[in-house]
């Protein structure tokens, strides 16, 4: 009888050696190609995207995007200390409110609303978050996506900062272009200097909290003062999303506390593959244009859009970024067994 | 070793619903004195660590460090005051490279009180730290990942991230468990060491034969009470702490 030959695949990590993430021996120019290209092709893209859609409408849908890339961003950021949120809609309605309201009330310039709402809406939401910070998993989950719905209730019923009506006619961006390269520029900012800081000695010990936070005490840590840190940090990137969103529409009302922008940014981030920041990019970059191009559709639009998140992570459950990742570093080959 | 009281445990309390872990237990520590602690399973030796190290609220009682009481403070205070634990199970940060996992520690306010250093230089120090207690340098093995090494070598890294924090008061829970003959060989000069530049030492241990090498005074636990204090010879030959141990294996 004749022997079966059987074959197995094989994956083999492609050839840089690398002692820990910050020593590389580089042996040639190839190897530095293999090494910045990755870097160098999201920031390309994210320059030229805006400049091949133009002005147009799909030019908004950039400008959504990336404002829904930093709420992504912000939620990774959070993830990384073991904090899940279920609302950046408190970061995006926080900046959103402190922008729109000292444009509105003070007349404040643009170039002064949007770093106070950026600080300011941080240290608001860093502020209500913290009493909770000793809560664990989703009790600490309940409470940040509690909190927006209840600033909205809040404006609502007190018919405070504008109510119902919200504030009107705030300072727009002089054009769309400078709109959405601050968008552009700032997602790129946030996700490698993200990845830079999660990566250094701050980074390991946010990422230590995250796997055993009792280690990290009996390290002499006070966990409670770095998770703050992480908030403020997080919290700095949505409200700044939202200051952004709020003189693009030159409107700020208590939709910018909606389900909307906790759903989204996270939906973003798990798909595009969470812990890495770059995926939290990609994801927002897939979905936000996706459920735009099935705004066609009407009603059976977020059924599609459920059945299309649900296949993504059923098939790639580890997320899209970590799926490419893994491919560019190995490569397979069949070998007889 | 010197007269100074580093530790003063006073009628320290602990109880778990109806079980009494630690039951009015009491006893000074002297600057520089290497204590055993003993006991049969479940006896009460890692609530008790637990609650010096703030991990655990005491149910009644006080704890005194260097004069300062230290009852029910955080842990990560009482880690920046100089008292240094391990875990009885073995705690590492598996994704990370061995010696990252001692930034934690190195990065830490009581090491930076002391010129800890920057980004990079910290990893210097770890690499120099994990190359005392074994880990050569020169191998591969500080770099690689921490999920990856041996049992022994996990523990030895615990004992390395207790040794960055800069202890004066190292307590050991159960280090040996699970080590091989030859790693508990190769560690326990080391201990022995960091004894004899003074740092005081408290040591849970099961492997007593090895304990005793080391330990100048022994207290046994059983049921959460101290049945014996002293040198280990006299506190192995009371009868109490023979009948604690019936049954059980001793050894030494
Ligand atoms: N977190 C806890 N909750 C309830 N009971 C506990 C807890 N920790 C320890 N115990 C109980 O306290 C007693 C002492 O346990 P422990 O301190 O782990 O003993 P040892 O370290 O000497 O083996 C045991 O009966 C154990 O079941
Ligand atoms: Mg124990």
């Amino acid at each position: 009888m004749e022997e079966a030959v059987r074959y197995r695949r094989e994956r083999i990590d492609r050839g840089i050696k690398a002692r820990s993430d910050t020593i590389y021996t580089l042996a040639s120019s190839r190897d530095m190609l293999y090494l910045l290209f990755p870097r160098v092709l999201p920031i390309v893209a994210l320059f030229c995207l805006p400049l091949l859609m133009g002005g147009s409408y799909w030019g908004k849908v950039i400008f959504y995007s990336c404002i829904f890339a930093l709420l992504a961003l912000s939620w990774d950021f959070m993830a990384s200390v073991g904090l899940v949120s279920l609302g950046q809609a408190l970061f995006f309605g926080a900046g959103s409110y402190v922008a729109g309201g000292f444009n509105h009330y003070l007349k404040w310039p643009m170039l002064l609303t949007i770093p106070a709402a950026t600080l300011g809406g941080a240290l608001i939401c860093t502020i209500l978050l913290v009493p909770v910070v000793r809560l664990r998993g989703v009790y600490f989950s309940m409470v940040t996506l509690i909190l927006p719905l209840l600033f909205a209730h809040l404006i609502e019923t007190l018919e405070i900062l504008g109510g119902t009506h919200g504030l009107l006619s705030l300072t727009p961006f002089p054009n769309h272009w400078l709109a959405v390269y601050i968008a552009v520029i700032a997602v790129v900012i946030v996700l490698f200097g993200f990845r830079r800081l999660i990566n250094e000695d701050f980074g390991l010990v946010l990422r230590g909290i995250k796997d055993d936070d009792r280690v990290v005490m009996a390290g002499g840590i006070n966990i409670y003062w770095y998770k703050a840190q992480a908030i403020f940090i997080s919290a700095a990137v949505g409200s700044f999303a939202g200051a952004l969103m709020t003189h693009y529409y030159q409107f700020v009302g208590r939709s910018a506390f909606a389900l909307d922008y906790t759903i989204l940014p996270l939906a973003g981030a798990v798909v595009g593959g969470p812990g890495s920041f770059a995926g939290a990019t990609l994801g927002s970059f897939i979905l936000v244009p996706l459920s735009e191009a099935l705004r066609a559709l009407g009603g059976l639009r977020m059924a599609l859009y459920g059945i299309i998140l649900i296949a993504a992570l059923a098939v790639l459950p580890e997320g899209i970024f970590h799926y490419i990742e893994r491919k560019y570093h190995q490569f397979e080959r069949v070998v007889k067994i | 070793m010197s007269d100074e009281i580093i530790l003063k445990i006073e009628n320290l309390t602990k109880r778990f619903g109806g079980v009494t872990a630690v039951d009015q237990i009491s006893f000074d520590l002297r600057q520089g004195e290497f204590l055993g602690l003993i006991g049969p399973n479940g006896s009460g030796k890692t609530t008790l660590i637990n609650l010096i190290t703030g991990f655990v609220k005491p149910t009644a009682g006080k704890i005194t460090y260097r004069d300062q009481e230290i009852t029910g403070k955080a842990p990560y205070t009482i880690a920046c005051l100089g008292i240094s634990r391990s875990f009885q199970m073995v705690r590492t940060f598996h994704k990370l490279p061995a010696f990252k996992n001692l930034i934690v520690p190195l990065y830490s306010p009581r090491v930076k009180k002391f010129g800890g250093g920057k980004y990079g230089e910290r990893d210097d120090i770890a690499i120099d730290l994990l190359d005392d207690l074994g880990f050569e340098r020169d191998s591969f093995v500080p770099y690689k990942v921490a999920g990856s090494l041996p049992h022994g070598y996990l523990k030895r890294l615990d004992l390395a991230r207790c040794i960055a924090l800069r202890p004066d008061l190292l307590i050991l829970d159960e280090l040996f468990s699970g080590m091989a003959m030859s790693e508990v060989a190769a560690t326990l000069p080391m201990i022995e060491k960091f004894n004899r530049e003074g740092l005081t030492i408290i040591m849970a241990e099961h492997r007593l034969k090895e304990l005793f090498r080391v330990a100048s005074r022994v207290i046994v636990l059983n049921f959460g009470q101290k049945i014996a204090d002293g040198p280990p010879k006299e506190a192995m030959g009371k009868e109490e702490v023979q009948k604690a141990y019936l049954g059980t294996e001793v050894e030494g």
